[in-house]
């Protein structure tokens, strides 16, 4: 299926230098401004920081394997869980979504040359780069890395009760990733408002470019305050300014409110991303239109909108929350999440599905989503809450939430891997991935409900045989086994595509979206040819005339070319060859 | 700009409600202020773009019907390969580890800070790199 097969000469005349000769390897890695480079700088960094986190894990399963355990101390054991944590929520999931696959492909979904401010996306990375090392930095520190957990409480994360460069780091590292999210969501935005295509409407968006907009609007509504309350605690620690201590006259719970008005919007922040990638590679493994479009738009907005008026679901054990307010607005949230699953499997219904690696890894995420997602709605239940908070069960909650959403991140690399390579991954390979991490994610953490239930404490680095979680607790050790063998075969997929590349072509996937009309990898500033877009899916459209919506119209060569010398000023440059003419679904306007 | 101001107003909206409702129900101060802040948010932006999208003819990628040739004439001004966002990011690097280990980072950070914000705006004069 390549639709661009011939390229236009035009684009040659336009342009005396070739676009992307700039500078290679180093120098093209700390100087690049192409959003399609900074995108895989950022999905390679936070695939970095996914191994160690990755292995950070290990470490605490083997310690938790065994009854009054010794491999780790108790203080090492507390360093581990909040610098796995940490790295996880706010230098890989969030970042690979919106740093990485968005930066990449939402500029080609909606047929644009760049992100809006090209500068401001690579300085995005850099700050996310430096903040990243620095919370590293921690683990070199006389002290040690930070361990008041990823949510840093007070007064646990105070000057007295956490002292030391390492916790200082953390705090300061957030800082300069804070101001990365928020760049990105500023250019995300911009991006989407105003470098769409002609005939790219706002609903004609792929799903992912959709939810990517909700979710750079929702950054720039929770990034503040955590930037914010950062700063707060850092003078709390340092000046002391006794904001968040009773001595001063504080408020510890003021902090609670502040990170969790970051902290659940957060966790949608790091959802809705990969609710978008489900939603379009449902779309294309089943051959159809995306069910209930709309639906899915609204659904999304409405989701991001309830996401920040249920922070404090995460305390309703102080005792100063208004419980039925929380109560009621988490439930609310199912609603919409109920539309997106009824749409996706409608979606799916009456299909040809075709079960690619992608396509496993998505029904991979709806069946370990609805998991999480209904221990999440058992959870808004304060009666309930009052039960099992700060036990497994919480983690069991939000680890089913977060593994599925690993698995989305997956079904997204395995879509988008040919695109930006031009190279395929194995689908053996890869279907022994999506098998291994299934199982491995729920043998690891359905028997951590039970512990819960069974009263496990979360946050402890031993118990006693006489508890009765060893079993349990073995089991859950043994699935993290099966996980660590399914992120290898990912990375020996990844070599194998290296060493014996199988060429992609354009559009391996017969896929729907603008992304998949140039080539792969896509040339400097995108696109030679842009095929019309008179539909949720010109790619579609363009390549199976017997199913149009629109009569079929020929692509024509167009694209970003440079203007003249300076080079700096992009033009959409269009070659009228005046023998194919365009209709319109609407032929009286 | 129709839809991408309805976007925004949806959240003023949204927040507009939901914090008049959590306000008079709680009488609690933190999240009543964050959501009104929230609801300026949406609300500002979002009127801002309607005002906007009522005195602009709709671009080329409002339009349903656009075709490629509407979309002819300058994008925008893309920057090449720049170098400056790396020192810039280097330098509040430096500047954010001067507030853990003490002042001497500092002059450091401030001064890669500094030398990038000149460089860049040099280099938006000149013009870059492709
Ligand atoms: C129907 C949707 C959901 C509901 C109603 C819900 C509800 C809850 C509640 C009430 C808690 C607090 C439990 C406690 O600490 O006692 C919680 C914890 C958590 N949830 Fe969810 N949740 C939902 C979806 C999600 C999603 C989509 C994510 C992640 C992307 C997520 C991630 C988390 C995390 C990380 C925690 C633990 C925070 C901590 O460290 O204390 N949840 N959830
Ligand atoms: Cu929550």
């Amino acid at each position: 299926m390549t639709l661009l097969a011939d390229r236009p000469a035009v684009v040659e005349e336009g342009s005396d230098h070739e676009h992307g000769a700039g500078p290679s390897g180093f120098l093209k890695w700390v100087t690049s401004t192409d959003h399609k480079v900074i995108g895989k700088n950022y999905t390679v960094t936070a695939v970095i920081f996914f191994l160690l986190a990755g292995a950070m894990a290990m470490l605490i399963r083997a310690q938790l394997a065994n009854p009054d355990s010794t491999l780790l101390s108790q203080h090492t054991y507390n360093e581990m869980f909040t610098m796995h944590g940490s790295l996880m929520i706010y230098l890989f999931v969030g970042p690979v979504a919106f740093g990485g696959l968005a930066n990449y492909i939402v500029p080609l979904q909606i047929g644009a040359p760049d992100m809006a401010f090209p500068r401001l996306n690579a300085l995005s990375y850099w700050l996310y780069l430096g903040g990243g090392s620095l919370m590293m930095l921690g683990f070199l520190t006389t002290g040690s890395a930070a361990d008041f957990g990823w949510v840093a409480y007070a007064p646990l994360s105070n000057s007295i009760n956490t002292p030391g460069a390492g916790p200082d780091l953390w705090i300061v590292a957030l800082i300069l990733t804070g101001f990365s999210a928020i760049f990105t969501g500023v250019n995300l935005v911009t991006t989407i408002y105003y470098l769409r295509a002609p005939g790219m409407t706002m609903f004609r968006m792929p799903i992912f470019t959709w939810n990517m907009l909700v979710t750079g609007i929702l950054i720039l509504i929770a990034f503040p305050v955590f930037t914010s309350a950062l700063v707060l605690l850092w003078c709390d620690r340092h000046l002391g300014a006794h904001i968040f201590e009773v001595s001063g006259g504080g408020v510890p719970v003021l902090w609670q409110d502040l990170f969790w008005f970051f902290g659940h919007p957060e966790v949608y922040i790091l959802a809705l991303p990969f609710f978008g990638i489900v939603t379009d590679v449902i779309a294309v493994f089943s051959r159809k239109p995306i069910f209930g479009y709309r639906g899915m738009v609204f659904a999304t907005m409405s989701i991001a909108a309830l996401s920040t008026s249920v922070w404090a679901h995460h305390m309703f054990t102080t005792g100063v929350v208004l419980l039925p307010f929380f109560s009621l607005m988490s439930y609310l949230i199912a609603v919409p999440t109920g539309i997106k699953f009824f749409n996706w499997i409608g979606t799916m219904w009456r299909g040809s599905v075709k079960f690619d690696t992608p396509m496993l890894f998505a029904i991979g995420f709806l069946v370990t989503f609805l998991l999480g997602g209904v221990s999440g709605i058992l959870l808004a239940s304060p009666p309930v809450d009052f039960a099992t908070h700060d036990t497994y069960f919480v983690v069991a909650h939000f680890h089913s939430v977060v593994m599925s959403l690993v698995m989305a991140a997956f079904a997204g690399f395995f879509f988008w891997y040919p695109k930006m390579t031009g190279r395929m991954l194995r689908e053996g390979l890869g279907k022994a991935t999506f098998w291994l991490m299934l199982v491995g994610a729920n043998v690891t953490f359905l028997p951590q409900y039970l512990l819960g239930l069974k009263g496990m404490p979360r946050r402890i680095a031993e118990y006693a045989a006489s508890d009765g979680f060893t079993t349990l607790n073995r089991i859950s050790s043994a699935g993290s086994v099966l996980l660590f063998l399914s992120v290898a075969i990912f990375l020996v997929n990844v070599v194998v595509s290296w060493w014996k590349p199988i060429p992609a072509g354009d559009n391996p996937w017969d896929a729907s979206s603008l992304e998949w009309a140039t080539s792969s990898p896509p040339p400097h500033h995108n696109f030679l040819k842009i095929p019309p877009i008179r539909s949720q899916r010109p790619v579609w459209d363009y390549n199976h005339p017997e199913d149009r919506i629109i009569e079929h119209a020929k692509a024509r060569p167009g694209g970003f070319v440079a203007s003249g010398g300076v080079g700096t000023v992009l033009l959409a440059d269009v070659n009228v060859d005046g023998e194919d003419t365009l209709e319109t679904r609407d032929p009286d306007r | 700009m129709k839809i991408e101001s309805y976007v925004l107003l949806f959240v003023g909206f949204f927040f507009g409600l939901v914090g008049l409702v959590y306000w008079l129900w709680s009488h609690e101060d933190a999240g009543s202020v964050m959501l009104l802040g929230t609801f300026l948010l949406g609300s500002v932006p979002g009127f801002y773009y309607l005002w906007w999208s009522r005195r602009m003819r709709p671009r080329p990628s409002d339009d349903p019907d656009a075709t490629l040739e509407d979309g002819a004439g300058v994008v925008g001004a893309f920057p090449g390969s720049s170098i400056w966002p790396f020192v810039l990011g280097l330098g509040a690097t430096f500047v954010a580890l001067a507030f853990v280990f003490g002042a001497w980072t500092l002059g450091v950070g401030l001064f890669l800070a500094v030398a990038a914000l000149v460089g860049v705006v040099y280099e938006s004069r000149r013009g870059g790199l492709v």
